[in-house]
């Protein structure tokens, strides 16, 4: 909403407020300053002047010379404007002068003329060029009347102010008016509000014998107030009004147009003007359109109607859309005589679905959308006449039609002075709620002990209790308001859960791994990039009805394209080394189609590539995690089948019967799809298990007493063999003094037959409570061995 | 023999100061004090003495064999102090060097930040509430108060699924969620993923993130979310930052607000950062409207309580000054090293 401060000043007197504090103040009160601008700012020694003669250019075909009478001497100014005349006044930009966009004037030359300065547009006075009058759209900006000769123009004008913008909530379209947010000021700073009259002086016939108007909709449309004028002359609108609209970011047309207008912004209230001999008949009925109705709307534009739509008829045909625009049959032309003023209500959805369906946004229809008071047509339609008569450009003829089959009581909202202080957390008094209501013009009656608040018939927000206290409390001040801490019976805490997603990223973090967040939607191309079958269970996906694009179009059902995206792009960026995780959700329905909410299930998921990262390096942050949350008794199975793996790089992490995760190596296709120019791996692990499994009640082990004794074992084995087989083997051999078995060396190659392996392990045998001797070791050592051989066919080397 | 061993004290002086490292110093010591030295063999002599001679040479001999003593271990203190000197200098290093780098993991700057806010709200006891990203129309708009045909519900601004089911706009369904599920007195914040209809660009992104907080109990004021809130802000942009609560409109709660804090940059002067006013938005806020406890079960004659709602991607933005959204969601590693 943009509020030219002069403008303001017609309705509240701000006498004494800095414009600072009128912006400082109005936002404490709910409405928030989007900026301010100053009309004419940088506009500097543009003067009033007058055309004294226009002479042909004798060195060119396109330009002018012009004599300017600018008071204290007369100017020689060349231009190429062809819309002056001479006799006519208009702003010279002197020599010295800046016009707008600090472009700066000088003397000078064109073609060999002297040239002393430059005649201005509107749009060098720093308009913008959608609010200029079509007949200035390309010219010099030619003034009404006389005025001063020389006086700068800005102040010949009146037109410098400031125009504050403000934002204006939903709730408060009552504010997206000159009137309202005059109402506003006045509350905020307790002062006198002035509103026009709409006095009409002299009134003349009855308007019965010029129109009458039906609703055959009353549903949606409760209320339409009508008044003729008659004896219309169509002229352009005086400066002061059209410097109005201008500057509330509207374009002047002509007299009744502009004066609509103006109203229009005074009150919130959207305005149509008929030319009356051209309604058949004189009879307005309001009613519902036919389906499929061609209507031409006043742009010049064919619209096909349907019968949800409201519509403003004559006795035979359509000749308005109700509250979206009028028609091209009943427009206003410059030899209108008589006009029908349409001041009504109109339902709010059916206009913004009208709108909506026609694709016709308008400020009438954006404004009936947020809701007009029915209270302020016959208001309103007496304003228009009253200017009408002021500014000479019509008849009003006497009396009003007002069609209001239903009007509306005042809404009466019960409060209590305990609630309304309980919630805002301050002790007011009845008569300091009274007081701050009364400044926005809600009256408190008295009904048996019972207090209520008149609403006033523009505030169609204000209906509850709770609507009140919001009232007192910006009345009041927020800022005024204390600061306390709420006395609650809580503790704060992690879940535990949470506090196990903590520590998984904690050790995800300290195994160097960053953490990254991708998009929830993918595209459904995902999963054939990482391989899946066309008959994986992950390919059943929550899809939107209106994504942004297919690669945003279904739930992610894998995090493993998402993680293998962000390698892809670091990798093309030339970054050497990356180790990333995300944990995040997938979607998996509980049906196709979608019914219901779909499974949110919680995923970790990890990307490697760098020289340094293989496998192994993959599965030691795996372990760390898993260490780090207390889930022990997991061993890694190889995993062959999984189509997005390396065939012979791949294990699926087992717990019990469960799967906890899938690692591996990319299947060289994935790599390839993915564009990745290094070998990359990914670990998938299905995060909420990882929560089941989670232990807290870690025990503390003994740090051991007695020194251990460490014997190395080298075996030789057929490659096949696994290092989980073995270490199997040679722990469920060692009895209890096997405190570990680490493998140490793995050696293929020279030496060693085809088809085997050399494997070596570090065994440490240990007692609790003695020393152990080497003797000790021996047997149990050899029975480890013959285990070894017995069962792998294994040779010690 | 009482000349002998002053050759001998002589002798070893002479031996000790030419002695070039400490092994032999050592060789010395065995050499005159040992079980067979020098000095030990005329002790063993002294039995052959007279009873007047003997203490008086057993005397010297003492004296000597002391004497000896504390020479080498002075020469031996010396040299050894000298050698490891020698040592220090011969291994000196350039400290400049590059160091040794164990790879560090880092987290995402905006869990960095989303962490700081929580410690806040944790510390307050507030506990932290989780929902579904995929969310029901009544849990993200009917519940809430949403009128019906509120623009924010259109297929141009929401992500829909099926008739019912729509992306979450808003972390506000967890609180329906929290207030269906448990009772007064409630204490939380809700962060998490939300989804709007927005193209991609520097300031917009389909997905984003929101933390909201709820209050609900007896006697909750707005005086209670001013200090709460004026907290917040305190805590995670500087114990110098100040509020400014201001009327706003929100259809979940009422008297609603929004919160202004002092620029963390100008200190409220008015610099680029802040467009001049010196203030900088971060939050909407509001006591939860009486239609919502309703709707929750919750009896607003009894309870009342206040909500508010944050946007972690603007304040991720503004605590780190990144300039660009997509920054976020692009995983850069070089970006998020930084953090």
């Amino acid at each position: 909403m943009r509020v030219p401060v002069k403008w303001l000043k017609e309705y509240v007197n701000i006498e004494g407020i800095l414009e600072k504090e009128l912006v400082e103040k109005l936002v404490l009160t709910g409405s928030n300053n989007e900026g301010s601008y100053e009309i004419g700012e940088g506009v500097d020694k543009v003067v009033v002047g007058k055309i004294t003669k226009i002479i042909q250019h004798p060195n060119a075909d396109k330009l002018f010379v012009c004599t300017i009478d600018v008071g204290e001497e007369i100017l020689q100014i060349v231009t190429g404007a062809t819309n002056i005349r001479e006799q006519d006044y208009i702003p010279v930009a002197v020599h010295g002068a800046t016009i707008a966009g600090g472009i700066k004037i000088k003397k000078g030359k064109l073609r060999g003329e002297v040239s002393n300065g430059m005649l201005c547009s509107l749009e060098e006075m720093g308009f913008d060029k959608a609010c200029i009058p079509k007949e200035f759209d390309d010219g010099i900006f030619i003034l009404d009347k006389a005025y001063p000769l020389g006086m700068d123009i800005l102040e010949a004008l009146d037109i410098k102010d400031t125009v504050i913008e403000f934002e204006i909530t939903p709730n408060r379209s009552d504010c997206l008016s000159m009137i309202g947010m005059a109402r506003e000021t006045a509350a905020s700073f307790e002062r006198a509000l002035t509103l026009p009259m709409g006095k009409i002086n002299t009134q003349v016939d009855d308007i019965n014998d010029y129109a009458s108007v039906t609703i055959e909709a009353p549903d949606l449309c409760p209320r339409y107030v009508a008044k003729v004028v008659k004896e219309i002359k169509i002229e352009k609108s005086p400066v002061w009004l059209q410097m109005r609209l201008m500057n509330a970011g509207m374009r002047p047309i002509n007299n009744i147009v502009d004066i609509t207008n103006y109203v229009m912004l005074e009150y919130g209230q959207p305005i149509h003007a008929f030319d009356l001999d051209t309604v058949t008949d004189h009879k307005i009925i309001v009613r519902r359109a036919e389906n499929g109705e061609k209507f031409t709307t006043l742009d010049d534009k064919v619209r096909a109607l349907t019968g949800e739509m409201l519509v403003i008829a004559d006795a035979k045909r359509t000749v308005g859309i109700a509250g979206v625009m009028g028609g091209e049959n009943t427009e206003i032309s410059k030899t209108t005589q008589n006009i029908l003023i349409e001041v009504a209500s109109f339902d709010k959805s059916s206009i913004r679905k009208t709108s909506k369906d026609l694709g016709l946004r308008t400020e009438a229809s954006s404004r009936f959308e947020k809701g007009v008071s029915t209270g302020l047509p016959m208001i309103v339609v007496n304003r228009v006449c009253e200017l009408i008569e002021t500014l000479g450009a019509g008849t009003v003829i006497d009396g009003v039609i007002d069609v209001h089959p239903d009007p509306a009581e005042p809404v009466l909202i019960p409060y209590r002075v305990e609630k309304i202080s309980k919630v805002i957390g301050e002790t007011l008094t009845l008569d300091e709620i009274k007081n701050y209501l009364e400044l926005l013009d809600i009256q408190t009656i008295e009904k048996e002990g019972q207090y209520f608040a008149v609403a006033p018939y523009y505030r169609l927000d204000l209906q509850k209790e709770i609507d009140l206290v919001e009232e007192v409390a910006r009345i009041f001040g927020y800022d005024k308001i204390g600061m306390t801490l709420p006395k609650t019976d809580t503790w704060g805490a992690r879940t535990n859960a949470q506090l196990i997603e903590e520590q998984a990223k904690l050790e995800l973090l300290s195994s160097g791994i960053d953490e990254i967040l991708t998009y929830s939607f993918v595209s459904k191309k995902d999963l054939d990039k990482i391989n899946l079958s066309a008959n994986s269970m992950l390919r059943q996906q929550v899809e939107l009805i209106n994504p942004l694009g297919e690669e945003y179009s279904v739930m992610r059902t894998s995090l493993i394209p998402n993680v293998l995206d962000v390698l892809a792009r670091n990798n093309n960026r030339k970054v050497k080394q990356a180790r990333i995780f995300e944990m995040g959700s997938v979607f998996l329905p509980k049906e196709v189609p979608v019914v219901n909410l779909p499974i949110e299930k919680k995923m970790l998921t990890i990307g490697m590539y760098g020289e340094s990262e293989d496998f192994f390096t993959l599965k030691g942050a795996c372990e760390n995690i898993l260490n780090g949350l207390g889930i022990c008794d997991y061993y890694f199975e190889k995993e062959e089948n999984h189509p997005t793996f390396h065939t012979g790089r791949c294990a699926n992490i087992i717990w019990g019967t469960h799967i906890v995760g899938t690692l591996g190596e990319l299947h060289p296709h994935v790599q390839e799809n993915y564009d990745l120019q290094v070998r990359g791996y990914v670990a998938d692990l299905d995060f909420n298990l990882m929560i089941q499994l989670a232990k807290a009640d870690q025990k503390f082990t003994p740090i051991p007493k007695y020194p251990a004794i460490e014997r190395d074992i080298a075996i030789l084995v057929k490659d096949e063999i696994t290092a989980l087989q073995i270490e199997q083997i040679v722990l469920s051999n060692g009895g209890d003094l096997l405190e570990s078995a680490k493998m140490f060396d793995m050696y293929k190659g020279k030496q060693i037959p085809p088809g085997y392996k050399s494997v070596a392990y570090e065994l440490v045998f240990r007692a609790e409570d003695r020393t152990l001797v080497d003797e000790d070791v021996n047997s149990i050592f050899a029975h480890i061995l013959k285990a070894l051989e017995n069962e792998l066919e294994a040779q010690l080397r | 023999m009482k000349k002998l061993l002053e050759q001998l004290l002589e002798h070893a002086k002479s031996e000790i100061k030419q002695a070039p490292n400490l092994k032999a110093l050592e060789d010395i010591r065995i050499k005159f004090l040992g079980k067979k030295g020098e000095v030990t063999t005329i002790l063993k002599d002294m039995k052959n003495l007279s009873a007047e001679e003997r203490p008086l040479v057993g005397k010297i001999a003492n004296e000597v064999r002391a004497s000896i003593e504390e020479f080498l271990e002075d020469v031996k203190e010396d040299k050894k102090r000298l050698e490891i000197e020698a040592k220090l200098k011969s291994e000196t290093i350039d400290v400049t060097m590059p160091s040794k780098k164990t790879l560090r993991g880092h987290k995402h700057p905006l869990n960095t930040a989303l962490d700081e806010v929580k410690e806040i709200f944790l510390g307050m006891g507030f506990k932290i509430a989780e929902g579904p990203e995929v969310e029901s129309v009544y849990h993200n708009f009917d519940a809430l108060n949403a009128p019906i045909d509120h623009p924010s519900r259109s297929l141009s601004d929401t992500f829909y699924i099926t008739e019912d089911l729509l992306l979450r706009t808003q972390t506000s369904p967890i609180q329906v969620r929290t207030m269906k599920n448990s009772s007064p007195p409630i204490k939380i914040i809700a962060p998490g993923r939300c989804f709007r209809n927005d193209e991609i660009d520097a300031t917009h992104s389909p997905m984003f993130h929101q933390l909201e907080g709820l209050v609900i109990d007896k006697d909750i004021t707005m005086a209670d979310l001013k200090g709460t809130l004026d907290i917040f802000a305190k805590r995670l942009f500087g114990s110098q930052t100040r509020t400014k609560f201001r009327p706003h409109y929100f259809p979940f709660t009422e008297p609603s607000g929004e919160v202004d804090v002092s620029c963390f940059k100008c200190g409220g002067e008015g610099c680029r950062f802040c467009g001049g006013s010196g203030w900088i938005e971060i939050l909407g806020c509001g006591m939860v409207h009486p239609n919502v406890l309703k709707e929750c079960g919750i009896d607003p004659e009894v309870y009342n309580g206040f909500a508010f709602g944050m946007g972690l991607d603007r304040i991720t933005m503004m605590k780190y000054e990144i300039d660009d959204i997509r920054t976020l969601f692009e995983n850069d590693v070089r970006f998020i090293k930084q953090f």
